[in-house]
């Protein structure tokens, strides 16, 4: 699966005919004063195989180096590209020019703060909710003895957890999601996610009473409305329904007690 | 090797507060008395829906809820004991259900651009299944009153003459289009949201439930206006002789038609 991730998520259509794609940008940015929200049409000729990332940069390169937008590795891994396209979540680097219309509308990740144009901080998000949901192996001992071998984990819950640890904390989930675009403390299914994945892992030692102080409410599992954008976008293809699902289910149960 | 040091799970939760259980039992019970009505609109439509089987058939229907099979007379009382548990988790669901509609316009503008912006179908019904519980607060109230403080008017020709000399018809459109999307959706979105019918695909598991989803809407809508069409015809039929009651063919040789409440084979 990590294979089929780094690659651009349509196919290459063998027609090699190159049109005129006009990508329109809502522009804004909030450091510079006088700046106000417009939007702004750059025109490119579409290339072969040409994503949105490679169509960004080809526009900073040649028509408005003001532009601003993220990304690191333009291999799906980084998850810095997220950004609105078409009106929905998406990375630039896993899309493909030639799926999309000649018109193509870009707009900044709403929820997150916004950098400048399409530059968005997921990052300062993504810290706070880890910080919130305490989003790391809660081991048994304090004291960690590098000579003892690991504890031994059968392939398969490995692989499980390794499934959800996929999540390349993109933002795109949160942005597709409308209790997050109504409430700004739900933690979004990246947060749920996480809950779900040190649930799995056995050297984590918290108890669902444990997990149910960090997510048994309506900011945690229980504001969740199943609208399921966020399992619809979220570019590593995670099972978030599923585990949104899990979740609620053993909260439910720590809850009802 | 054991260092014998104290769990460290959980830093920092001992010292916060609590959480409340609350939360999980309100929204366990929003489900659950969500199913409740899901389940009983899918009854109530079998049972309304006998009228297209013949006035005789809803008759028999009516006077078996009203124990007459089981007592030897009618009790419509026991009609209304059901219409108040009913109008009870109505109200407890409309309460429950509140908790997740948008609190002040800011809420409501925010959710709306955001589902013109997605164009993304489920977050779309959400928005259908808030304006469609907002509207049963009113319309199910209304109809829910009539069918508590007249549970004695119900009938092939009772319930047609309120469907039309009553004019109780447009609000029945309303109702009925509004709680079989209201009730689709809800029952579609319970299975996803608790992982009903769990499966590897899920995605695929989805695209069935949102297929059974539509196609039980469209079952119970061409029932639903099927019925109430049949109605509105017997409505306007019988609006000359508005308030008489339906005596089944059977019973019709009694000397006096026997009034509802009663014995219908021997008149008081």
């Amino acid at each position: 699966m990590t294979e089929s991730a780094a690659m651009p998520s349509q196919s290459i259509s063998p027609e090699s005919a190159q049109r005129k794609v006009r990508i329109s940008v809502l522009r804004y940015n909030p450091q510079e004063r006088g700046s106000v929200p417009r939007m702004q049409t750059y025109e490119l000729e579409e290339a072969d195989g040409m994503t949105l990332f490679i169509a960004l940069n080809e526009i900073r390169e040649k028509q408005d180096a003001s532009l601003q937008f993220d990304f690191v590795c333009r291999a799906g891994i980084c998850g810095s590209c997220a950004m609105v396209i078409n009106g929905r979540p998406g990375l630039a680097c896993r899309t493909l020019t030639r799926s999309l219309g000649s018109e193509i509308t870009l707009a900044p990740l709403p929820v997150f703060e916004l950098i400048a144009d399409l530059s968005v901080n997921t990052g300062k998000w993504m810290r706070a909710m880890s910080e919130r949901l305490q989003a790391w192996v809660h081991m048994k001992q304090i004291e960690v003895d590098i000579s003892r071998l690991e504890e031994r984990m059968e392939p398969e819950l490995a692989q499980k957890i390794y499934e959800l640890d996929r999540c390349i904390e993109c933002g795109c989930c949160v942005a597709g999601c409308g209790t997050a675009r109504m409430r700004e403390d739900f933690v979004g299914a990246v947060g749920l996610n996480k809950i779900a994945r040190f649930r799995l892992d056995p050297r984590d030692a918290r108890t669902d009473a444990d997990f149910y102080e960090l997510v048994g409410d309506d900011s945690g599992v229980f504001g969740c409305m199943s609208l399921l954008a966020c399992h619809d976008v979220c570019p590593k293809a995670l099972p978030l329904a599923t585990q949104i699902a899990f979740v609620r289910r053993k909260m439910a149960g720590a809850g009802w007690k | 090797m054991e260092h014998g040091v104290p769990l460290i799970v959980g830093v920092g939760l001992t010292d916060h507060a609590r959480k409340s259980h609350w939360p999980a039992r309100l929204d366990l019970a929003q489900s659950a008395s969500g199913l409740v009505l899901a389940l009983f609109m899918w009854g109530h439509m079998a049972f309304v829906s006998s009228i297209l089987l013949g006035k005789d058939a809803m008759w028999t229907v009516t006077k078996f809820f009203e124990g007459y099979f089981f007592f030897g007379r009618s009790h419509p009382w026991i009609v209304s004991i059901v219409v108040a548990m009913v109008i009870a988790l109505v109200v407890t669901h409309a309460l429950l259900a509140l908790r997740k509609f948008p609190i002040n316009y800011l809420q409501f503008s925010s959710f709306r651009g955001h589902m013109r912006m997605m164009r993304h179908e489920d977050t779309t019904l959400w928005y259908w299944q808030v304006l469609t519980g907002f509207a049963l607060f009113f319309l199910a109230s209304v109809h829910l009153y009539i069918m508590l403080t007249r549970p004695d008017r119900i009938g092939p020709f009772e319930s047609a003459d309120r469907v039309w000399s009553d004019h109780f018809w447009p609000l029945y459109i309303v109702l009925l289009l509004a709680v079989e999307l209201h009730g689709g959706i809800g029952l579609y979105r319970l299975a996803v949201k608790w992982g009903w019918f769990g499966s590897a695909d899920a995605k695929a598991m989805r695209r069935r439930l949102k297929l059974a989803k539509w196609a039980l809407t469209a079952f119970f809508l061409v029932l639903g206006f099927a019925t109430l069409a049949a109605y509105i015809r017997i409505g306007v039929e019988h609006s000359d002789r508005y308030g008489e009651r339906y005596v089944p063919a059977q019973l019709q040789t009694s000397p006096v038609p026997a009034p509802a409440g009663g014995d219908l084979r021997s008149p008081r």
